[in-house]
């Protein structure tokens, strides 16, 4: 049985009376895709940030590799090798694509071998054309590429993306989508998702949360066909 | 160094090196002295504010700190060399406390403006209340409000009874700032320059890629308060005595306004904003008809609306718009030149 990189137990967070994350059990294996899907509201993203050290858990605990990393701060948490990507784009809009990606790639490498490594991520993401271009002049869809290239430069063993293709064109998905299952060759992911679509096309195992809670956790085919699940998430859209 | 480093190097000395030597034919060296001490003000909050992002409301502090730990320092030690570098160490290391508890307490900007003014505030207040003959350190009598006098000005290093004075301290001022201007250069450039520049743009992602940005920033805030502690260490030998004053919030939000005036985000802006508007100060405290604050909240008003940007990086722009149109055009005209005979 392969390792267990990430691992939650009891985790929980409450805001004043609101528990939006309510005693969560989860586990993430070596080199697994999981996607983490659920309403509006479920509590998807309180989990990410407990996770990567953006909120500090009221209750329950992190482990990464069997180590302890609960209430440490997100500079630790990457430091420790994670990528993270927040739902709210995060990067540095008055610098330059090259820039930020080698503002990434800085904080494990010598100035030479980032420089190497940005230019190779960027031939990877086809952001050539847009190097030098400010990040705050670019599409959404692009700026979103550019993060993942943030994320994924310093080749981190767990990577955690908070909805990286909202608000993406299809050939946009398509792209990142091919990327994702670059990074799964070396790395573990988790991937907070609303896109059905996307779900579809990358998924393995997905994981729903519902009020704070983990509601089921099944292979993507049986969760989709679910009826409980149909209810409180699909069933909206249908 | 790369190549445009070195020309960034060669052409500061070469325009430093003129300025030195026309300036003194306008301005008197006493007075150009200051304007270069309130340059190299200007430029270490420049540095924190416009690079890190980090607004501070107390660079008067830093300043005053550096001029009174020189003079206490000189009239102990009876010599100049020491005390300059004691008022940059002592006063960056009050800052890097400060900062550290800030920085680490990860206090929002608003927070972290109020505490930098309330700190000002304090030690403005009890600087004078020390009038009293129990406030001694050393040698040195605090002396209150009226401040401390006499003390050991700026000397050859080594030999306390050859004083630098008058166009000398200038020319040793001047070279100063160039000094320091060149190795906030070289800060800017090197690694942890940038890295800073990441974290002025977004704090969140450079946390989430694994830095430590509580430490940088408390590194960074700590070499802007040295560079103000030098200057308060060159004001307190330029003006012989040094009084509480320096601490005063008037000090802290002049500073700032150079910063804003002469262009946030640059190198240059601040020490121009700094020389430029302390000098108008100076040109009107001559006359009495104008309120010499009103002038210069009008001018903070005009900039504030038509160059929110600061008069350098304006200059800059209109530089490109009129040199950077003949520069392309040039080459075209010449080959044209060349093709037809
Ligand atoms: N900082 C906060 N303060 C108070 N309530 C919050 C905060 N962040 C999230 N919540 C609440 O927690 C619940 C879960 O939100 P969130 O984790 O963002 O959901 P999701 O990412 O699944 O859409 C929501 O009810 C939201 O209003
Ligand atoms: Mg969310």
């Amino acid at each position: 049985m392969a390792e267990t990189v990430l691992e939650t137990s009891g985790l929980t967070m409450r805001f004043g009376g609101v528990v939006a994350s309510d005693n969560v059990n989860f586990k993430l294996k070596h080199r697994e895709l999981r996607c983490l899907i659920g309403p509006n509201g479920a509590g998807k993203s309180t989990f990410f940030k407990c996770v990567t050290g953006l909120l500090t858990p009221s209750d329950g605990h992190v482990f990464m590799r069997g180590q302890d990393v609960t209430g440490w701060m997100p500079h630790q948490v990457a430091s420790l090798g994670v990528g993270i990507k927040t739902q709210t784009p995060n990067v540095m809009d008055a610098l330059s694509v090259h820039e930020n990606i080698w503002l990434a790639a800085r904080r494990f490498f010598d100035p030479a071998e980032a420089r190497a490594r940005t230019g190779d991520v960027i031939d990877r993401l086809s952001l050539g054309p847009i190097a030098r271009t400010d990040l705050g002049q670019l599409a959404h869809g692009e700026r979103q590429r550019v993060e993942l290239g943030l994320v994924i430069v310093t080749d981190p063993w767990l990577v955690l993306l908070d909805e990286p293709a909202a608000g993406m064109s299809a050939e946009d998905v398509d792209r990142m989508t091919e990327i994702i299952h670059d990074i799964t060759r070396s790395a573990s992911v988790v991937i907070v998702e609303h896109d059905m679509q996307f779900i579809r096309s990358i998924a393995e195992t997905v994981t729903v949360f519902h009020q704070g809670r983990v509601l089921m956790e099944d292979h993507v085919d049986r969760v989709m066909t679910d009826e409980t699940v149909r209810r409180v998430y699909l069933g909206k859209k249908a | 160094m790369d190549r445009s480093a070195v020309r960034d190097v060669i052409v500061t000395l070469v325009v430093s090196a003129i300025l030195i030597g026309v300036m003194p034919m306008l301005i008197s060296t006493y007075t150009l002295t200051v304007l270069i001490i309130y340059g190299m003000l200007g430029l270490s909050l420049g540095l924190i504010w416009g690079f890190g992002g980090i607004l501070c409301f107390g660079q008067a502090a830093f300043f005053g700190l550096g001029a009174y730990v020189y003079a206490i320092s000189a009239v102990n030690v009876g010599e100049s060399t020491l005390p300059m570098i004691l008022a940059v160490l002592l006063t960056a290391g009050f800052a890097a406390l400060l900062g550290a508890m800030m920085f680490y307490g990860r206090l929002t900007d608003v927070y972290l403006g109020v505490i930098t003014l309330v700190v000002t505030l304090i030690l403005f207040k009890f600087i004078n209340s020390t009038a009293g003959p129990q406030y001694v350190i050393g040698k040195a009598r605090m002396g209150g409000f009226n401040g401390i006098p006499g003390f050991q000005t700026l000397n050859v290093p080594g030999d306390p009874g050859a004083y630098i004075w008058g166009d000398a301290y200038y020319y040793v001022c001047a070279v100063a700032l160039i000094i320091v201007y060149l190795l906030v250069t070289w800060l800017l450039r090197s690694s942890f320059g940038r890295i800073a520049i990441g974290i002025r743009e977004n704090e969140t992602r450079m946390a989430l890629i694994g830095y430590d940005v509580a430490a940088r920033k408390t590194v960074l805030f700590a070499a802007g308060a040295g560079i103000a502690g030098l200057a308060g260490a060159l004001y307190a030998s330029w003006a012989e005595i040094v009084t509480p004053t320096l601490f005063s919030l008037g000090q802290s939000a002049e500073i700032i306004i150079w910063c804003i005036v002469g262009g946030l985000g640059t190198r240059l802006g601040p020490i121009v904003g700094a020389a430029g508007l302390a000098y108008l100060k100076f040109l009107l405290g001559q006359q009495s008809m104008i309120d010499n604050t009103l002038i210069m909240g009008l001018v903070l008003v005009i900039f504030v609306l038509f160059l929110p940007r600061g008069l350098v990086p304006a200059i800059g722009a209109l530089w490109q718009v009129s040199v950077g149109h003949k520069v392309r055009r040039r080459p075209a005209r010449r080959m044209r030149r060349a093709r037809n005979g």
